[in-house]
């Protein structure tokens, strides 16, 4: 289990990154960030990959023009304002009333199963499904009425992929940027740029077809910041993809994040919720049943560790736990199919009473609670069934 | 990588909503007109040569083939089957063009418009832009209308090259015949934006029991005229005996301004229903 550390603040602005000191000082971030990662050659090459191409020119103008407006109302400068947000499909309630704000600068992530209500939610905020009941404000706006300006500051990374198979890879991102307008000149320079930080310069001219799936999500997160969003919408950014492509893709993502990008993304996985959320909401079932960052998440709804006790077949691993008296050392147990969980805040000392209690489990296992045990502690469910 | 389009306009996003009007009308639709014009650019060499072949075949099919076994109208006499004066071949050429613009804009508002919604996601992509619903329509609109343009074109030019026109109206069958493509146009990509299934089925069997029937019935091959009073009158009613009527009449030098128009009228009354139908099918469709 890797946790992201805290990083030093990036300058994120285009001023900024403008200048070369703080561009090479992103420059070097990123290489510290490759070498302590080092998954493999396909990351150690992404430290050596550009930064995120600085803001274009016209970006930056269209932004201090038309963003003088931007957070003005609905709850203090959020970029997403959500109360009692509700989708209904007839008689089905896909979103139950939700409550959630979104600051700028922020990594905000839904957590939760499939089903549980984050799609629809994606995608009331990206405008392409009218909400039923409650309110809505994205980028202080109304998207009842102003989606098509809402979008316009948007990037969207759709759970299933809809590059352009017609096109080539580099005419992906020039016909989008012809969807946002994006002049022809800048276009052309930022496809460049956003080719380099996706790391498909090599493959501008192929087909999308051929692509691996990761480099399809890569190209599909290019293509969305072809026209330099405010904010970037991502639904289930990895899913599907091989474990060392979704590497390489949290990369990507927190280089984003740490230029200063406001992310949005749903997922079912905790350890992806872990890497890029600073805040995030559990979402089960259409409601929010718990909202924080990930460490507190944890730290408010389960133990600081947890141990994990598999028992030979035949052994009943749930009474032979219950025979020992861990007294305040072990908060809760749950028992699952196929192991018995004990969260605790010292591991190493109930595995101690275990077995001085005599208790012979096949195996045990210490590790840090993760998001997955809130869900578990907050639903009685796992994330990926 | 050279880029063959011209930037439209430099207009940052912005402007009204949801709402389709003022400016923004057409503006947006046309980035979706010109990425359809990005791919044309690999494959438009055949394309351009089957718009010629097609007519040619016909020409030589039907109006050299079958005409020589009808001759020239005689005009009047009972059983004549075409008008006086007129070849079999100049009979039937103009309303080949007005059926192959039918052809045309049924088939590109058919299967292609349900993978961009089904498969594709071409539509989901461009939504999740400042583009909206009416501006897919108005792009795939105007791609129909280019395709239209090239079909009727070469149309023209083959009966041009037959010495079918006797006239410079002839040059207005083009706009005739493609107006006639657009009256079917948008209830066929109202059909797709209805499609959850297959569209295979539901496309095959638009095109046998509607499409092809119109093709044989609405005075192509025969004036309507020889058909049963009854089936005379459905044929007035139908788009492409319009179509046929106007695009005829228009290359033969032989249009009346009255009829003419009440043939546009017609056409423009079928054009303006479906495009209420389309616009309203593929909103619901792609916002949901």
């Amino acid at each position: 289990m890797t946790s992201v550390p805290s990083q030093p603040h990036v300058p994120s602005d285009a001023d900024e990154l403008d200048n070369v000191d703080a561009y090479a000082d992103a420059r070097a971030h990123a290489a510290a960030d490759g070498a302590r990662l080092g998954r493999g050659s396909e990351v150690e090459r992404a430290a050596d990959a550009l930064t995120l191409p600085p803001r274009t020119p016209r970006a930056t103008s269209a932004e201090s023009r038309q963003g003088a407006d931007l957070p003005t109302d609905g709850g203090d400068g959020a970029l997403i304002h959500a109360r009692a947000l509700t989708k209904r499909f007839g008689d089905f309630t896909a979103v139950d009333g939700i409550d959630f704000d979104v600051a700028p600068g922020e990594a905000f992530g839904f957590l939760g199963p499939n089903g549980a209500g984050k799609t629809s939610t994606m995608r009331m905020i990206g405008c392409v499904s009218p909400k039923t009941e409650g309110t809505l404000r994205v980028l202080g706006m109304d998207p009842d009425h102003d989606g098509a300006r809402i979008r316009a500051k948007l990037g969207v990374v759709p759970q299933t992929d809809n590059l352009d198979t017609e096109l080539s890879v580099r005419e992906n991102l020039l016909i989008y940027a012809r969807y946002f307008e994006v002049p022809r000149a800048d276009a052309a320079r930022r496809a460049t740029e956003l080719l380099e930080f996706v790391q498909l310069t090599d493959r501008a001219e192929s087909q999308v077809e051929p692509l691996s799936g990761g480099m399809k999500r890569r190209l599909t997160i290019a293509r969305e910041l072809i026209a330099d969003p405010t904010l970037v919408l991502l639904d289930e950014p990895t899913t599907g993809l091989d474990p060392q492509a979704r590497h390489l893709l949290w990369e990507r993502l927190y280089q984003l994040k740490r230029q200063g990008s406001t992310l949005v993304l749903t997922t079912h996985y905790m350890d992806e919720a872990e890497q890029l959320c600073d805040r995030l909401v559990v979402m089960d079932n259409a409601h929010i049943v718990a909202e924080g960052s990930p460490r507190r998440l944890i730290e408010e709804h389960v133990s600081r560790e947890v141990l994990e006790l598999r028992f030979d077949e035949g052994v009943d691993g749930n009474a032979a736990v219950a025979t020992v008296d861990f007294g305040s050392l072990v908060e809760r147990t749950e028992q699952r199919p196929d192991r018995v969980l004990l969260y605790t805040a010292d591991g190493e000392a109930a595995v101690e009473r275990l077995h001085s209690a005599g208790v012979r489990p096949e195996s045990s296992l210490i590790r840090r609670a993760t998001l997955e045990d809130v869900f578990l502690r907050l639903t009685g469910r796992t994330l990926v069934d | 990588m050279a880029v063959a389009s011209r930037p439209i306009d430099g207009r940052p996003a912005g402007g009204p909503g949801e709402s389709a009007g003022g400016p923004r009308l057409l503006g947006p639709g046309l980035r979706v007109l010109q990425r359809h014009l990005w791919v044309y650019r690999r494959t438009w060499r055949g394309s351009i040569f089957s718009s010629f072949l097609n007519p040619v075949l016909f020409m030589i099919a039907m109006g050299f083939g079958v005409g020589s076994l009808i001759g020239p109208g005689s005009g009047g006499a009972a059983g004549a089957v075409i008008p006086a004066g007129l070849t079999y071949l100049a009979f039937i050429a103009p309303g080949l063009m007005a059926g192959a613009a039918m052809q045309t804009a049924t088939f590109e508002s058919s299967f292609p418009i349900s993978a961009r919604i089904l498969w594709r996601r071409n539509y989901e992509a461009m939504l999740a832009t400042p583009l909206r619903a009416w501006d897919v329509l108005v792009g795939e609109f105007g791609w129909i209308g280019f395709r239209l343009l090239t079909t009727t074109s070469a149309f023209l030019i083959v009966m041009t090259l037959f010495g079918v026109p006797r006239g410079p109206t002839a040059l207005l069958a083009i706009p005739a015949a493609m107006l006639t493509g657009f009256a079917f146009s948008p209830f066929l990509i109202f059909v797709a934006s209805r499609i959850t299934g297959d569209p295979g089925s539901v496309f095959s069997t638009i095109f046998r029991f509607v499409i092809m029937p119109f093709y044989l019935f609405s005075g192509i091959f025969f004036p309507i005229e020889r058909l049963p009073q009854a089936l005379q009158l459905l044929a007035w009613a139908t788009p492409l005996y319009n179509g046929v009527a106007l695009t005829r009449d228009l290359t033969l030098a032989l249009a009346e301004p009255l009829t003419s128009m009440a043939h546009v009228g017609v056409l423009l009354l079928y054009a303006g229903i479906g495009l209420a139908l389309a616009r309203r099918g593929l909103t619901a469709r792609l916002v949901t």
